[in-house]
């Protein structure tokens, strides 16, 4: 049996392990989805959008689908991936299930629960029919059948003017109780008005067993709120990842969304972002730092539908070995968006003969006063700049990784919480195997 | 001087019609519409040709059925009914002509509408034209002074009997005929086209160059281009094309090929001004041409490309750069205006080392036309020091019209360095008020906006052309301010 038989034929068993009371409009949703699911099946390479990455080796996996074992972990095991220099609300999933031994949520101020919850009590239910599904549905079958098993996953919603004190980590860990596991978290976050917060993201896997994560996050953006959102991606080789995030813009908003892709085996992200008003800033940043076999595919559209936005993106990917990167960058200004900045950069390099990009920076423009560019480059580091540290006593191996540290730095100078900024300094470092003997 | 007002423009616009839609009546031998073996079989007696190629065009005519229609190119047409064009249409001629004189006087007079005079260009500019209308190829002039130097310029139907060597080597070998739907299609239907050869070390001392025209109604036409440069020459060749105003949409599906041989340089420039159709979007010409180039060690292809006309474009030329040290070049303004739709770019696949390629793309749309650039720079894993710049700006005029960009790069080697960079603008308020400022009304000034933004693509064409290209622009922009 095929993974999208098995997930289709689970599904029902899956609804009648009523864990939600079946009069809910969820209900219907992942009904249809797992139906849209159902026609549409996995992509493959022939689809436009997954041309440059095969799902195929990865889908001959026979999952689980669910952890039969609920395993907990203790706190050791995974102080190492929380950012635990800074005080912080966290929500921690393992294998899928939510751990509120190790988490620290709170309903102060603002919500910082989980899906679950929020699906189950009236008192959410306002939030969750207006915003539950309604800017990723459509779009793809993956999402769509991270929908039809929509269960658990992050909660967060933040009341008008507020300032979230202190920022969220949300992390997903595997423990390898199962050999090869599926996990789906579906994340809602929702800013009100004036607020402002601030998210870590991370998934990893804390064995040597096969997973793979087909994760959607819904984010709402209200008038002038701010929300920085922050994606760390550092798994074992055993780890894929399809990670959907769709944010929805209104007027006067900042929506900043930063992907670190260190590690795992396939890492897809998607990243979708909906203007719904004016004045509205976008910022996209990434850093892709790759060794092994390793294969990122960066997939973001960006689409401007009303005048005086500005969106810039800027993804910088550094490949060795064998590992192969995809930038596939969307920018759409429809025909009212006049006085339009949408500017996108995109810069790699290779390091080794084995490796390999393949960019598609992408512009669809519709209105005339806009200002929209593109820029790609594939190159190399400059050897004269390399033979000037060399010649001044920086060993060849410091000299690359400086270079190359200083190729990615203005991503990682984008970074507004200093002790992330730190970590991701140290990945970096550590990715490209070198001790900086610095620290930012 | 009264004020040029926007709506004097517009009506302007309105009443200027395409220049080159009249039709000529000349008695043409017309088969009747369909596509069948027979069809095929019948085009090759008529030409009289050789068994292999009549049992070349069958293998392709076979794959062609198999094949459907491309459909992911960025436009949006109604799919031609294939069984519905006549595939041959021929002026009829009594005999093989010598020289001009002989004539059809009709048909000298088309030419004449169209601005080529071909007595007067033999005298004045140094071109020696090739003209091509509904598929056959009518005249070939300064063939004599070609001779001399051991250039062979014919059409391809004539070459296929004089030349069979070279051309049963080279046809296909760069767009095989299972390389797309409208590769294979021309591959079986095929009538006529230009073949040209520029024997080793010779430096082609004059412009070639090939005048299509479409005349008859409810024809296609599938001309085959064939230019093959020796070890160490060179040649400039000019492709040009215009076609009546008809309601109907005709098609023209080309293939080029063209084969740089080590050392040897190709120029091959094109200004395509086919039908648009009308204001309306009715009409114009469907224009789906492959054209592609080899180049081997050393050896250099430079394609420089004005598109204005059709009302659909499909078109992306190409080079293989499987030489070391060879150089692809690609120079292109596209200009769409009403309801036009283009999707156009090239291809640079980089094979040999230290390869160099450029590519440099402007778009102007206007009026509720689609302008799409879709490009692919490709770096083979064998392929050390590839070097490739890519720049696409596009203008709009209006905020009815698009401008899209597609482009694809695939690095697969640590050596290659890629750029490419894009931007979209419009023509700015401050540019035009300066100009207007200084007396230069807006038409005008628009004119001379746009030159700029193509110049560096203009600098490309043989002089002759230039100015023509130039005029061009300006005619199909007429109008079309936003």
């Amino acid at each position: 049996m095929d993974l999208k038989e098995k997930l289709v034929s689970s599904f029902l068993a899956f609804e009648n392990k009523g864990i939600l009371d079946l009069d809910s409009s969820v209900h219907s949703i992942r009904t249809k989805a797992i139906q849209n699911f159902e026609k549409e099946g996995f992509p493959s390479k022939k689809d436009e959008e997954w041309k440059y990455t095969n799902l195929k080796p990865l889908l001959k996996h026979d999952f689980s689908l669910f952890s039969a074992t609920e395993k907990s972990t203790g706190f050791k095991n995974i102080e190492n991936y929380l950012i635990n220099d800074i005080e912080s609300y966290t929500l921690i999933f393992i294998d899928g299930v939510f751990s509120s031994f190790l988490s620290d949520t709170t309903h102060d101020d603002c919500d910082v629960c989980v899906l679950s919850s929020a699906l189950n009590r009236p008192k959410y239910k306002m939030v969750v029919d207006n915003y539950f599904n309604t800017i990723a549905k459509n779009n793809n079958s993956l999402s769509e059948l991270n929908t039809a098993f929509t269960k658990e996953g992050a909660f967060i919603n933040i009341p008008k003017n507020t300032i979230v004190p202190k920022p969220i980590q949300i992390l997903n860990f595997s423990t390898g109780s199962e050999k090869e596991i599926l996990l789906q978290p579906r994340n809602l976050v929702v800013v009100g008005e004036n607020s402002h917060v601030q998210i870590i993201e991370r998934h990893q896997n804390l064995s040597k067993n096969t997973t793979l994560t087909n994760s959607v996050t819904e984010i709402f953006v209200h008038k002038r709120a701010i929300v920085d959102y922050y994606k760390i991606q550092n798994d074992t080789e055993n780890s894929s990842l399809i990670d959907s995030t769709f944010v929805s813009q209104k007027q006067q908003s900042v929506a900043s969304v930063h992907t670190y892709s260190f590690g795992g085996n396939i890492t897809r992200n998607n990243l979708e972002f909906y203007h719904e008003g004016e004045h509205i800033t976008t910022n996209l940043n990434g850093i892709s730092i790759l060794n092994g076999k390793q294969h990122v595919d960066n997939h973001t559209l960006v689409n401007h539908k009303f005048p005086n936005c500005e969106s810039h993106e800027l993804y910088k990917g550094i490949y060795a070995d064998k590992s192969t990167g995809v930038f596939n960058g969307k920018v759409i200004v429809q025909q009212e968006a006049q006085k339009t900045n949408a500017f996108q950069q995109n810069n790699n390099i290779l390091i080794d003969d084995g490796a390999s990009i393949n960019a598609k920076p992408q512009l669809e423009i519709f209105a005339d006063d806009v200002k929209c560019s593109h820029g790609c480059t594939i190159g190399q580091l400059d050897e004269s700049a390399l033979f000037y540290m060399q010649s001044r006593g920086i060993p060849k191996k410091e000299a690359k990784a400086l270079l190359l540290f200083a190729f990615g730095n203005d991503v990682v100078n984008k970074i507004k919480i200093p002790q992330l900024k730190t970590r991701i300094t140290k990945l970096i470092a550590k990715n490209l195997g070198v001790n900086l003997g610095f620290e930012l | 001087m009264s004020k040029f007002t926007e709506d004097d423009l517009k009506k302007e616009l309105e009443t200027k019609e395409y220049e080159y839609g009249f039709y000529t009546n000349i008695e043409a031998d017309k088969f009747p519409i369909g596509l069948s073996e027979e069809v095929v079989i019948a085009i090759s007696k008529k030409k009289n040709e050789p068994e292999w190629m009549t049992l070349w065009r069958l293998e392709a005519f076979k794959i062609w059925k198999e094949m459907e229609e491309p459909d992911w190119a960025n436009v949006n047409y109604e799919k031609p009914n294939f069984q519905d064009i006549s595939y041959y249409s021929a002026p009829v001629q009594k005999k093989k002509l010598d020289s001009l004189d002989e004539v059809d006087p009709e048909l000298l007079k088309t030419f004449a509408k169209l601005g080529i005079s071909i007595d007067e260009q033999k005298r004045l500019s140094n071109v020696a034209v090739d003209i091509v209308i509904d598929s056959v190829s009518v005249a070939t002039s300064f063939k004599k002074t070609l001779k001399e130097k051991g250039i062979i310029f014919m059409p391809i139907s004539e070459a296929i009997q004089e030349h069979p060597e070279l051309v049963k080597k080279y046809l296909g070998t760069i767009v095989p005929k299972t390389d797309n739907f409208y590769a294979a299609l021309n591959s079986a239907v095929f009538s006529d086209g230009s073949f040209c050869y520029i024997p080793k070390g010779v430096t082609c001392p004059m412009e070639l160059s090939t005048y299509f025209r479409i005349n008859e109604g409810g024809t296609g036409q599938f001309e085959r281009t064939l230019v093959i440069a020796d070890e160490g020459s060179y040649v400039s060749y000019l492709e040009g094309c215009t076609a009546p105003a008809r309601d109907e949409n005709q098609l023209h599906a080309a293939v080029v090929e063209l084969i740089a041989l080590d050392d040897a340089e190709i120029k091959y420039s094109t200004v395509q001004n086919w039908f648009p159709g009308d204001k309306e979007g009715k009409g114009g010409v469907y224009n789906f041409v492959t054209k592609r180039g080899l180049c081997e060690k050393n050896a250099k292809i430079s394609w420089t490309q004005v598109e204005t006309g059709s009302a659909v474009t499909w078109k992306y030329p190409s080079c293989v750069l499987k030489g070391d040290n060879s150089v692809g070049e690609f120079y292109s303004i596209a200009v769409t205006n009403n309801h036009q739709q283009a999707d156009t770019g090239t291809k640079m696949i980089h094979l040999g080392n230290n390869t160099r390629s450029t590519i440099i793309s402007k778009g102007i749309s206007a009026g509720h036309s689609q302008n799409s650039y879709r490009g692919l720079v490709q770096v083979g894993a064998r392929a050390n020091n590839a070097r490739n710049f890519s720049q696409c700006d596009s203008l709009l005029m209006g905020n009815k019209c698009g401008a899209h960009t597609f482009p694809y790069i695939e690095a697969k080697n640590k050596t290659a360095q890629i750029e490419h960079e894009a931007t979209t603008s419009k023509i700015g308020e401050d540019q035009l008020f300066y100009c207007n400022q200084r007396g230069i009304d807006t038409e005008k000034a628009i004119a001379l906006i746009v030159n700029g933004f193509s110049k560096e693509v203009l600098n490309k064409l043989p002089m002759e052309f230039a100015v023509e290209a130039q005029k061009l622009l300006e005619i199909s922009l007429e109008g079309s301010v936003g």
